[in-house]
């Protein structure tokens, strides 16, 4: 490997100026996100603690935070439902790191919770617990960030566990 | 469908470092081009088109870098492509070179696919707020930890199996000069000991961030017959895809690689994965994704990818070889971590992998998936002209 340093050493009219390996021009990027109407839905009813949901006319497979079309079917989806605000743990992992921009403090729990009736897992936070009792199975239900009610899933601050028993691996297994 | 065959008879890698202050992108990657045309023995004016590949733009913040990438890999008066299958492209950008020669479309072709990780946040770039999804994922890392949990869980694999993974591939990346990482001091109780970083991922079991290129030149029979070393024969190359969130997914064991390894195995005549490949090149970015993988395509039955690992059949001296040259795990320069699997692989058959070559490889299998584990990219390579 030959240093910048010295390949400028090779051109006399440059022989001891400082190389300049590495320039930094910061960027940005702002996005404007047309949700459609599935999740204009969506997002407009979480300020009222409402879960809105779809269900595909065609294999019956109900998503949370809906699309308007089923992504395996390829057709819209029709039938809107409300899910309540407890579900399951699928899976989970705690975070020990902090991503730039992520205004979480770490350690966290991040897990998939499918709530009752779906059939997608809603990625969340698991709160109010040791981190070491979270499991797979494990029966929480949605903690609302009363002060920052809005059309995002920020309104949900976390889920809790509920203390009820484990859910069967099987009303699960398929749906992580 | 009448294909030509294809061959590998050019490959070239730039030692994968941390930073490679003392080149830009376009010195990168000529640098592996220049390679692999001496490995073929070959010049520019050999080359017909260039196909080029890395991962998301939004990397090193170089919008469509292929632009000013042109004159570097010499690709002026000739066409160049480029493409993009997150992780996975280093793969499907090779497959995309393969089949143009296949095709006969272009004689020689050469192929490129690069990462500069020093001039980029991956971690940032994969970790975007969106409004419908809180934003948890701390970059790939984060996104994957949970899909491993799953696994140790669906399969009640030790949680040790991990760490074995880790020690192995760095082991093996100390016979590969061209490794990242060369951590002659590291011990399996120190990779069971290093930082819980997404727990139940450490952070020995995770790959480096990597500067670093990867290019190959393919040819036909003609092309193969002038090469100066021996080349390596396509049997087989496939992609395949599925969304990144659908109902059923199956996180730990997706599909669309099950699907791909299937074509794969079906052009190259492959019907026991385990006893008719010598080698295989797979893409683990994360220590316990070797025996998820060895499980998706086809090595082990479902459940049992974690039993070949603690019985050793995937280290460099068993009958399963995985990752011989360290794999992800020792080198990541993103885009390019697909395309070094291929390229190993094809090292593998030619006899020209050096220390950490396979005694009398004769099949390997190049492996690489990218996205929410939703793009899979394969091929397997053989020393032996296919047969039709
Ligand atoms: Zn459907």
């Amino acid at each position: 490997m030959t240093t910048a340093a010295e390949l400028l050493a090779g051109i006399p009219e440059l022989a001891g100026v400082e190389p300049v390996t590495r320039v930094t021009i910061p960027a940005r990027l702002e996005y404007t996100y047309s949700p459609g109407s599935a999740q204009t839905r969506f997002l407009t009813a979480l300020p009222d603690k409402r879960l809105l949901a779809e269900r595909c006319p065609r294999c019956t497979r109900v998503y949370v935070p809906p699309r308007g079309a089923c992504p395996t079917c390829g057709i819209a989806a029709t039938e809107q439902l409300e899910l309540p605000h407890t579900g399951t743990v699928t899976t989970f992992c705690i975070v020990n790191i902090a991503a730039k921009g992520l205004d979480v403090e770490v350690p966290y729990c991040y897990a998939y919770v499918l709530l009752d009736g779906a059939n997608v897992g809603l990625h969340a936070r698991i709160g109010d617990t040791p981190y070491a009792d979270v499991r797979i199975g494990q029966r929480v239900e949605a903690v609302w960030n009363e002060q920052r009610l809005g059309p995002s899933l920020a309104s949900i601050s976390h889920f809790r566990p509920t203390g009820e028993p484990d859910a069967d691996p099987e009303s699960y297994r398929r749906w992580m | 469908m009448s294909k030509q065959p294809v061959a590998v008879v050019g490959v070239g890698q730039t030692r994968h470092v941390a930073a490679r202050q003392d080149v830009s992108i376009a010195g990168l990657v000529r640098e592996a081009a220049v390679r692999a045309l001496e490995d073929a023995e070959l010049g520019w004016s050999d080359i017909d088109a260039v196909v080029i590949g890395k991962a998301p733009d939004f990397f090193e913040g170089v919008m469509m870098p292929e632009l000013y990438l042109a004159e570097a890999l010499g690709a002026v008066g000739k066409p160049m492509l480029r493409v993009h299958t997150a992780g996975s492209v280093g793969g499907s950008t090779a497959l995309v070179a393969s089949n143009l020669v296949a095709a006969g479309v272009h004689g020689t072709v050469l192929t490129v696919a690069f990462e500069k990780q020093s001039e980029s946040n991956a971690m940032w770039g994969l970790s975007l707020p969106i409004p419908f999804q809180q934003p948890l994922t701390a970059g790939a890392g984060g996104f994957f930890a949970p899909h491993v949990r799953a696994y140790m869980r669906r399969t009640g694999a030790p949680d040790t199996v991990g760490s074995l993974v880790a020690f192995k591939d760095r082991r093996n990346a100390l016979k590969n000069p061209y490794a990242h990482l060369h951590e002659h001091d590291l011990t399996l109780e120190k990779v069971q000991s290093s930082p819980m970083l997404w727990d139940p991922i450490r952070y020995s079991e995770t790959c480096p961030s990597s500067d670093g290129a990867c290019a190959l030149v393919l040819t036909g029979e003609r092309g193969a017959a002038r090469a100066p070393r021996p080349p390596a024969w396509v049997h087989g190359g496939a992609m395949r895809s599925e969304p990144t969130i659908f109902a059923g997914k199956d996180y730990v064991s997706p599909q669309a690689g099950r699907d791909c390894a299937a074509d794969v195995y079906r052009q190259a005549g492959v019907t026991d994965p385990r006893g008719q490949i010598d080698a295989v090149e797979m893409y683990v970015p994360f220590s316990w994704y070797e025996p998820m993988w060895l499980e998706n395509l086809g090595f082990a039955d479902e459940g049992e990818g974690w039993k070949l690992v603690e019985a050793g059949v995937t280290e460099m001296d068993g009958d399963l070889p995985v990752n011989p040259s360290g794999g992800v795990l020792s080198s990541n320069p993103i885009g390019a971590s697909g395309m070094i699997r291929f390229a190993e692989a094809a090292l593998q058959v030619r006899g020209l992998a050096g220390e950490h070559q396979i005694h009398g490889a004769r099949r390997a299998l190049g492996h690489a998936y990218g996205g929410g584990a939703q793009f899979f990219s394969m091929w397997l390579v053989g020393s032996e002209r296919p047969d039709h």
